[in-house]
Parts: C-alpha cells; sequence; structure tokens
C-alpha cells in the first residue's frame, strides 16, 4: 500500500529549507517545505512575489544562485535524493527525468541558437544519437508541441519567434527526453490571455500523458483552470494545501481565503477591490510566532507567540494555522478568562 | 556591401581632411625642406616643380588619383617614392601589429576566461593586477621595461632592430600589453554577464557540465562585445606602434610618419596617415562582418 504510493509520487520535498547568508546568520527562504507532485497530474504552487516560489524549484533543478544554497530537509524524484548523490549523476537526471522551463520564453533561449539546436541538444547531452535522429526526435516533439511547420522553425533564432511560440519551444525542449517531472515557473506570466490559455492546455496535455507537473504561478485563475492539487505558500512556508475543489470551496486559511477573495472581487468587477492589507514580510525579519499574523484579519493572541505547525484537518486538506474553526479566534478562550480574571 | 560603401566614403573624407588640414598648417614646406638659406628663386622653382603653386582642388585630384592608382607622389625629405618607401615599412609594422594583436587577442582573452571561471581566485588577482598594469603605463614605458629586463639583463631576445622574428617578441608584447590588458577585462566581466543570463540556466537544467555550458552557451555570447572591442583596439595598436617603432628601432610606418612630421614631409604624411586610417577602417569593417556570423539579430531577414 505505502510502497504504491511512493510509486504514484514523482517528486517528494520533504522538509525543503534553503538561505542566503546574511551578516547574522541567514535568511531563510525556504522553512520546511514540504510536497509531493504525483504522476500525470499538475500540482500547483502559489503564493505572492517573493515568498520563495522559484526557489523552490530552482532547489530541485539545482539552479540555485551563489551564494544560496539548500540548508536541509530531503529532495526525492522517485524515491531517490537528490541531494545526497553526486554532482555528475544529479545531473544526468536533469533535461531526462525532470526538466524545467521558466517564465520569460525570451530571455530563457539563446539569443544566438538555432531554436531547432537548443532542442537537439537536449537530446544529444543525454542519449547517444545521430544528430539526425535527435533532429528527427526535435521536429516530432515540436509538432506535439503545436510549432506550426516545425521544419521551418527549427532554423529560427529566438527573436524571429512570438511569446508563445518561444514558450511551445521551450516545453519541447523540456519534454524531448519524456521526463518524469516537469517543472514550469511562471510559463505564462509573459503572454497575453489567450496565448495563456494555449499553454496551459498544453501542459494539461503533457500531463494527461503521464508527466507529473509543477505549475508555479501567482495568478489563480491559472492554478484553477488545470491544477489537481494545490499548495499555498506563504514567506518561504506551505501555509495550506488541498486539492483544488477543496481549496476553492472550502479554503481555511485565512491567507489563501484573502488571495481568492482578491480574485473574486476582481470577477464582480466590485468597485472596492479586496486585497489582503500590508505587505509581503522582510524575511529578515519575520514576526514572531505565525508570519501571517500581522496580515491577518483573525489573528487571536496565540497567533503572535505560538508558531503553528502544518496539520491536517480533512483527508488531503493540511493548513498552517492555529484556527480550530472558522469563526472563532484561536486563543479567544483564554483571552476572555483574562480579562474575567482582571476583573 | 553597404558597409564596404560606407568604409570608402569614410577614406574618402580623412584624406580629404587630411589634405585640408596640412595645406591650412603655416609655412612654406619647400622653405623648410630648403633650410634657412635657400634663396626665393630656388624656393619658388621647387614650389611649381612639386606642384604646390596649383589651385588647391588641382592638387587634391591629382593627389587623389595618384593615390587611387597607389602612387603617393615623392617624398620630399628622402626624396624616394612614397609608395616604395612605405612598401619596406608595411612589412614591418605589418609584422609588429598582426604579433601584438594576437598576442593581445589570445593572452587577454584567455586570461580574461581564466579570471572570470575562478572569479576571486589568485589568478584572477594576479591577471586581473596584470591587466591593470598594462592599461595603466604608457607604450615606451612598458617598452623600456622589457627592453632592460630581457633583452639587456637576461639576453634571452635581441635588444632592438628586425633580424629574426625573436626581435618582434618584445615590441609585440610592449605594444600589445596595454590591449591585452583592456581584453582581459572586458573578456572577464562579459562573461560574469553573460552567466547570470536566464539562458544559462536552461543550458543547465537541460544537463550540461560546467564546460558544456561554457562552450556552447556562453563564449559565443560573450564574444559579441569583445569583437568590437578587439577592432577598437586596432587603432591603439597602431598609435603605440609609432612608440614601439622609435624604442626598438624598427623601420616601420610609424617611425616614417614621425620623420614625416619633423620633415614637414606632405606626400609622406599623407601616405602614412592614409594606410593607418585604411587598416583601422579594414578593421571595424571586418568586426563589423565578424558581428553578424555571430550575432543572428543583426542579420537581415532573408
Ligand atoms: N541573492 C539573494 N540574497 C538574498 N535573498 C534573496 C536572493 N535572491 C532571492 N532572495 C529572496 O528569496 C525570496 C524568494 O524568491 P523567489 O524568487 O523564490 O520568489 P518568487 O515566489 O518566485 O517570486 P516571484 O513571483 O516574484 O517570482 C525572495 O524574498 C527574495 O528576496
Ligand atoms: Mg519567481
Amino acid at each position: 500500500m505505502k510502497e504504491a504510493l511512493i510509486q504514484k509520487e514523482v517528486l517528494i520535498l520533504d522538509g525543503l529549507c534553503a538561505g542566503f547568508p546574511a551578516r547574522r546568520g541567514e535568511v531563510r527562504v525556504l522553512d520546511h517545505v514540504s510536497l509531493s507532485v504525483p504522476k500525470g497530474k499538475i500540482t500547483g504552487l502559489v503564493g505572492e512575489s517573493g515568498c520563495g516560489k522559484s526557489m523552490t524549484a530552482r532547489a530541485v533543478m539545482n539552479l540555485i544562485r551563489h551564494p544560496g544554497r539548500v540548508t536541509g530537509g530531503r529532495i526525492l524524484l522517485e524515491g531517490r535524493d537528490l541531494l545526497s548523490m553526486r554532482k555528475k549523476e544529479r545531473r544526468m537526471l536533469q533535461g531526462r527525468e525532470m526538466a524545467m522551463i521558466f517564465q520569460d520564453p525570451m530571455s530563457s533561449l539563446n539569443p544566438v541558437m538555432k531554436v531547432g539546436k537548443q532542442v537537439d541538444e537536449a537530446v544529444l547531452v543525454h542519449e547517444h544519437v545521430t544528430h539526425a535522429e535527435a533532429k528527427r526526435r526535435t521536429l516530432e516533439m515540436l509538432e506535439a508541441a503545436g510549432v506550426p511547420d516545425p521544419e521551418r522553425r527549427y532554423h529560427s533564432y529566438p527573436h524571429q519567434l512570438s511569446g508563445g511560440l518561444r514558450q511551445r519551444i521551450m516545453i519541447a525542449m523540456a519534454m524531448v527526453c519524456r521526463p518524469k517531472l516537469l517543472i514550469a515557473d511562471e510559463p505564462t506570466t509573459a503572454l497575453d490571455v489567450t496565448v495563456e490559455a494555449q499553454i496551459l492546455d498544453l501542459m494539461k496535455e503533457m500531463s494527461a500523458k503521464g508527466t507529473a507537473v509543477l505549475l508555479i504561478s501567482h495568478n489563480l485563475g491559472a492554478i484553477a483552470r488545470v491544477c489537481d492539487d494545490v499548495s499555498v505558500m506563504y514567506a518561504g512556508k506551505i501555509v495550506e494545501q488541498a486539492d483544488i475543489c477543496t481549496l476553492f470551496d472550502r479554503p481555511r486559511h485565512p491567507y489563501t481565503r484573502g488571495l481568492l477573495s482578491a480574485v473574486s472581487s476582481l470577477r464582480d468587477g466590485s468597485e472596492v477591490l479586496s486585497v489582503i492589507p500590508g505587505h509581503v514580510p522582510n524575511l529578515a525579519r519575520l514576526p514572531a510566532g505565525c508570519s501571517f499574523s500581522p496580515r491577518c484579519s483573525c489573528r487571536g493572541k496565540e497567533c503572535m507567540e505560538k508558531t503553528p505547525e502544518m496539520r491536517e484537518i480533512s483527508p488531503g486538506h493540511r493548513i498552517r494555522c492555529l484556527w480550530e474553526e472558522p469563526g472563532k479566534k484561536p486563543g479567544e478562550k483564554e483571552l476572555e478568562t483574562e480579562g474575567l480574571a482582571a476583573e | 556591401m553597404k558597409r564596404i560603401l560606407q568604409a570608402l566614403l569614410v577614406l574618402l573624407l580623412v584624406s580629404l581632411m587630411l589634405f585640408g588640414l596640412l595645406r591650412i598648417v603655416p609655412g612654406n614646406p619647400v622653405a623648410v625642406l630648403m633650410g634657412e638659406h635657400a634663396n626665393q628663386a630656388t624656393i619658388d622653382r621647387l614650389t611649381a616643380e612639386l606642384g604646390l603653386d596649383q589651385p588647391i582642388h588641382v592638387q587634391f585630384f591629382r593627389y587623389l588619383s595618384g593615390a587611387v592608382r597607389g602612387d603617393f607622389g615623392t617624398s620630399y625629405s628622402l626624396g624616394k617614392p612614397v609608395s616604395g618607401l612605405m612598401g619596406t615599412a608595411f612589412v614591418n609594422t605589418l609584422l609588429l601589429s598582426l604579433a601584438a594583436a594576437l598576442f593581445a587577442w589570445i593572452t587577454g582573452g584567455l586570461c580574461g576566461l581564466l579570471a572570470a571561471i575562478r572569479k576571486n581566485s589568485i589568478p584572477d588577482r594576479l591577471f586581473m593586477g596584470f591587466s591593470l598594469l598594462g592599461i595603466s603605463m604608457p607604450v615606451f614605458m612598458a617598452a623600456m621595461i622589457l627592453q632592460y629586463v630581457f633583452a639587456y639583463w637576461l639576453h634571452w631576445v635581441p635588444i632592438s632592430g628586425t633580424a629574426d622574428w625573436r626581435s618582434f617578441i618584445l615590441p609585440a608584447v610592449a605594444l600589445g600589453w596595454n590591449s591585452a590588458g583592456s581584453i582581459a577585462r572586458l573578456v572577464r566581466s562579459a562573461l560574469l554577464d553573460t552567466l547570470e543570463e536566464d539562458y544559462i540556466d536552461t543550458a543547465r537544467a537541460k544537463g550540461l557540465g560546467k564546460s558544456g555550458v561554457l562552450f556552447r552557451h556562453a563564449l559565443r555570447n560573450t564574444m559579441l562585445p569583445t569583437v568590437t572591442m578587439m577592432a577598437l583596439q586596432l587603432s591603439a595598436l597602431l598609435s603605440g606602434a609609432v612608440i614601439t617603432e622609435t624604442v626598438f628601432s624598427i623601420n616601420g610606418i610609424g617611425r616614417l610618419a614621425v620623420q614625416a612630421i619633423t620633415a614637414r614631409d606632405i606626400p609622406l604624411l599623407q601616405g602614412t596617415v592614409l594606410f593607418s586610417t585604411a587598416i583601422v577602417i579594414f578593421g571595424n569593417l571586418v568586426a563589423d562582418f565578424l558581428y553578424t556570423v555571430l550575432d543572428p539579430r543583426t542579420r537581415k531577414e532573408a
């Protein structure tokens, strides 16, 4: 039973921590991030800018820029711990078993190399095939990624293509070795709405063929459209995890509720845009207790003292919040008794 | 093609300016040539002989049509055809500049590369120190220090002249040091910038190793700013050649030019300056061409 479960999960992050050295100690950018990405499904990772989404993706792909580094936890790709692997061994998994696409498809493609060649390269690094065979595979993949007239596009340079086409090329490059895991870091942020929908559909198609996809976005609309499960991140921590329906119908963490109401008020076209008051905290100076407490509309006294742990409130639905049930602030009882005692 | 026409136009403009400038400078060159004791009749006769009594535009067209045929007239001070004088000097200057350019490009390029790959290491600091020294030290000083250490003191190479290839080593290094320094610094910073680019992450995400990333993705992009710089260094090299040739007693274009200036030898000066201009323009033409080869963004859509 447990075996089967592990088999299904392509990627498991287990208590992943990462940070940058600072004058005093380190700034912790990822704080015990745990999540799993199962085969054939799209797992979303949402959160405000700077909460550590890209950092999570980069940690998996070993792309964290100096001087940042992973400081703890495990990254398991089909049960193999990437962090305890030798450098070369880990590198050989990159591009072959896991691949990544980035936010800006213009700057992510080498401007002086034909796009076809860049896709070829992904094949040639990992497989001992002839150039002709690599090209054949590339053309096939370009076709599958919805690039019209692949034979001609193969010889194009990135600057000759539209943003949507470039992102399709990136997807083809990522998928050409049929990886088990695809990480997409805000793949549609730089694209317009219609192209965004097409790219999201393409990702859905890829996952239907069995790839596990980790889709990073700050756009809840995009997440709602394609994801099966969602993790919500705030200031380097996962604060809520659930399947898509639960998350959108019964969000429990105040932060998630805030995000959702910000979107729905946009959709209603109501005059006042509901936004979460306050701003993203400085990771170097996080408040005591729950990181979200300074902005939380339902914080209790306890929230500023006790750091909440991740806990499961119903099967598959986890939150990092002291709230026992909606409508009742944590620590309220204690407050009341204290008040009584004072009288 | 358009670029070549542009280059020719620049060359024409330079020769026009040069011609004009040399006529504006006060003083009759013939008088200088003949010395203080020449009588007026002789000066007039020689002036007519050299065609200097003609109206200015006639002089210019005569000069231009000659230049096109490779005939720059006869040197006043040496009494020989300028083209013949330049022929010998040309070979020496070409050898010197080529050696210096190769030295500058290769050592500058390699040092910059290594410095960037091993950023903040001891080699990095060492290379950057040497390049700073090269950039801040005047060419004649570098030349004299090298001459003293390697020729006078260690006797590794001849002290001056053009007897064999070994005598070109010191002048080339002295001349190229400055450019090597600039190139090393540029290559270092350009490579460090390139390695920050997003497509480097893409390459690494594909599973390419350090060398794959460097040689297949980073280097070509690093070369873009470098190629332009290398061409610009060419004119620095040529002006440095004047000094180097003097210090190492090499009979080159630079020394010829100095000689022409002191003697107010107009045909010789015109010839040498025009020659140097042509080289610089040619260098830029090559750089432009290389740039289009390296960077598809500058090519015209087919
Ligand atoms: N070199 C660095 N030194 C210190 N902190 C850094 C450095 N680079 C990034 N960070 C911090 O890491 C945190 C996480 O950044 P990350 O790029 O993962 O955010 P993100 O969630 O992807 O945001 P976005 O939506 O803007 O892409 C940020 O708060 C940022 O301030
Ligand atoms: Mg990001």
